[in-house]
């Protein structure tokens, strides 16, 4: 019995005492076996179910109205958008700025908490990544197109030409190009290393011989030795190690795009640092968006569980935080600057004619996810979605007030415009969304959308967890 | 039972239930003096990694070289842009002006290193690889589900057909298969 006494002081017991408090990373009972054969069969036995067919067939005709409307502006020009002088940054950046933040939680979920050391993140890492590669590919679709001419887009990329000209590598606009397709490439090798194991897993169930053939081939001939796990390791980590600094890198470049033009509103230091806590923000609100339906519709809810939500339910309020610190911190430099314009810019945001969108966003990015702070909304999984639906919208709004209303009124107020989207710009965004979720539903048919290696590890690290109870 | 041609075979796979029995047997075999020995597992065991292969891996220093590529390249590209081959005056700002430089640099560097950490890693795996000797078992499409394999090749100099299966059985293998070329 005094033995007994002497474990409830031990510290370890104690850990182990708030540890089983929360909800578990994953349901207990579960083997290798059973999250290899629950993972793969969604892929390889599940079959199409009429829900699938159903999101799949709306998501489509989404993308269709995306082509649509790509191909009038292309045969058009931007005319066709409610781009003007001296708006001209409209739709186009709003939603490039956008897409491209959602798609950093993806990269953070993947590289940075894999360095950290959190466990949790392994049921929702694989999908995370989809969710940022298919991102990253609606972000591409605005720039390019809002170029003007975007048969011509090659000429951003340094090459030798007959017109022996070159890009301007001072420029944020090209440091962007950079930036972001360094950023797609790096976020496709992470999704596709990541992806070869799993492959190999789907290889050695299925029983289709064409599927064998083409999971096969993407495998490479994995085959799990000694050997090549341990580069497979090494260079998974390191990826990890560069997609870090990476994604920080990304986001503070668009806040540069921003931050280096003289416009009043935009040129502040405060942006880069702003734009990667926006970005992380809306990202993990997209990706709980994403993961609710899924684990629902999928019946994952042993994988990803309670601890889960709850966890990236915290994350969302702690970079919401650091988003609000951002407008009060822009509303007071505004003010102290004693510049005659950049004060102008902070009342007109609040009072001007773009007031509505902007205590609206005010609403969205500050006040509504202070709900987080109690435990009972972060577990309970319809507010929790109905929230990060908020935060999503509250972001675009944030990126509408920052091109728009900068924007709209030029020093001179014989220069000064009013901006609102077109049908073609509505069609085009909404067509991204469609493209987005045609891509999400192909790669939950297709592919793993949990790393069912990770999770054997999980498994057999939860497994030496309890074997070392049991012997204490 | 006895397998017709046993000169012809590739190696000698060994099956077992638990990581651990795989890693005691691993270990075992080492000791004995076997060197072409490989294990498969479902999942990264660094125990195992550290017991069949110590050698260091070159793939660090190779992600270095490319990050170190990358980033100079990156460098020096705009270097020879802005100040060589069409200098142009931008803002007053001088030709070299290394600070506008930093970001794509820093891009370049990352491209560098990623791309040579995913590359080298395949290529040091021999990946692509087609075909292998050890899918010819059919017991190993569990080695990527939830069983654990040890294999010793025939070309290892302490290889013999009989001894080498029967000290796998003690090591508590659950089956030994001959692997064909």
């Amino acid at each position: 019995m005094s033995d007994d006494h002497d474990h409830m002081e031990h510290a370890g017991e104690a850990q182990a005492a708030v540890e089983d408090r929360r909800a578990p990373v994953v349901e207990p009972g579960h083997t290798f076996g059973s999250v290899t054969d629950k993972i793969s069969s969604i892929v390889l036995t599940r079959g199409v179910q009429r829900g699938w067919v159903l999101g799949f067939a709306i998501a489509f005709s989404l993308t269709m109205m995306l082509l649509y409307a790509i191909t009038m502006t292309v045969v058009e020009g931007v005319g066709l958008w409610g781009i003007n002088i001296p708006v001209g940054w409209g739709f186009a950046i709003v939603n490039f700025v956008w897409w491209i933040g959602i798609g950093h939680a993806g990269t953070l979920i993947s590289a940075v908490l894999l360095l950290l050391h959190q466990e949790w993140r392994t049921s929702i890492n694989r999908f995370a990544e989809a969710m940022t590669l298919f991102a990253v590919a609606c972000a591409g679709i605005f720039p390019l197109l809002h170029l003007g001419r975007p048969w011509v887009f090659y000429w951003l990329f340094p090459y030798p030409n007959t017109m022996t000209i070159w890009p301007q590598f001072r420029s944020p606009l090209i440091w962007d190009v950079f930036a972001v397709s360094t950023y797609g490439t790096v976020s496709l090798l992470f999704w596709y290393v990541g992806l070869i194991p799993d492959l190999a897993t789907l290889r050695d169930r299925t029983g289709n011989r064409l599927a064998k053939v083409v999971y096969g081939f993407m495998a490479m001939g994995w085959r799990g030795s000694a050997a090549h796990w341990k580069r497979y390791h090494t260079a998974y980590t390191l990826l990890a190690g560069l997609a870090t600094p990476l994604v920080v890198s990304v986001h503070t470049v668009v806040g540069l795009d921003f931050a280096s033009g003289i416009v009043p509103g935009w040129h502040s230091t405060i942006f880069p640092p702003y734009f990667v806590a926006g970005a992380i923000y809306s990202g993990f609100a997209m990706v709980m968006t994403l993961a609710i339906p899924m684990r629902w519709a999928y019946g994952l809810e042993d994988f990803i569980t309670l601890r889960h939500l709850d966890n990236m339910a915290k994350i969302i309020l702690a970079t919401g935080m650091i988003v609000s610190y951002g407008y009060l911190m822009e509303a007071f430099f505004g003010w102290y600057s004693m510049n005659e314009y950049e004060q102008y810019v902070t009342l007109n945001r609040a009072l001007g004619a773009y007031r509505y969108q902007y205590w609206w966003l005010v609403f969205c990015n500050a006040i509504a996810p202070q709900l987080l702070w109690f435990s009972r909304v972060r577990r309970t999984i319809p507010v929790l979605f109905v929230i990060c639906i908020i935060v999503n919208t509250g972001m675009w709004l944030e990126r509408y007030i920052i091109v728009v209303t900068s924007l709209h009124r030029d020093y001179l107020p014989s220069s000064w415009g009013m901006y609102a989207g077109t049908r073609w710009d509505w069609m085009i965004y909404a067509g991204t969304l469609g493209l987005f979720l045609t891509l999400m539903f192909l790669f939950i048919r297709l592919l793993p959308m949990i790393s069912i290696f990770e999770m054997r590890e999980l498994v057999a690290h939860k497994e030496g967890e309890r074997a070392a109870a049991d012997v204490e | 039972m006895k397998p017709s041609t046993p000169v012809k075979i590739y190696g000698l796979m060994a099956e077992f239930d638990t990581p651990s029995q795989l890693i005691a047997a691993a270990r075992h075999v080492r000791e004995a003096g076997f060197r072409r020995v490989e294990g498969y597992t479902p999942y990264p065991i660094e125990e195992l990694g550290d017991t069949l292969h110590f050698g260091r891996s070159w793939l660090p220093l190779l992600v270095f070289l490319g990050g170190l590529f990358g980033g100079t390249a990156g460098f020096l590209l705009q270097y020879w842009v802005h100040v060589i081959h069409y200098p142009l005056n931008s803002g007053g700002k001088p030709l070299l002006s290394w600070p506008m430089f930093i970001p794509i640099t820093f891009e370049m560097t990352i491209l560098g290193a990623a791309l040579t950490a995913v590359f080298s890693m395949l290529a040091l795996n021999g990946l692509p690889m087609p075909y292998h000797p050890v899918f010819n078992v059919p017991r190993f499409t569990l080695a990527s589900r939830d069983r654990f394999f040890l294999m010793i090749r025939r070309i290892d100099p302490l290889f013999d057909v009989e001894r080498t299966r029967q000290m796998l059985v003690d090591l508590q293998a659950t089956e030994v298969f001959e692997v064909p070329p």
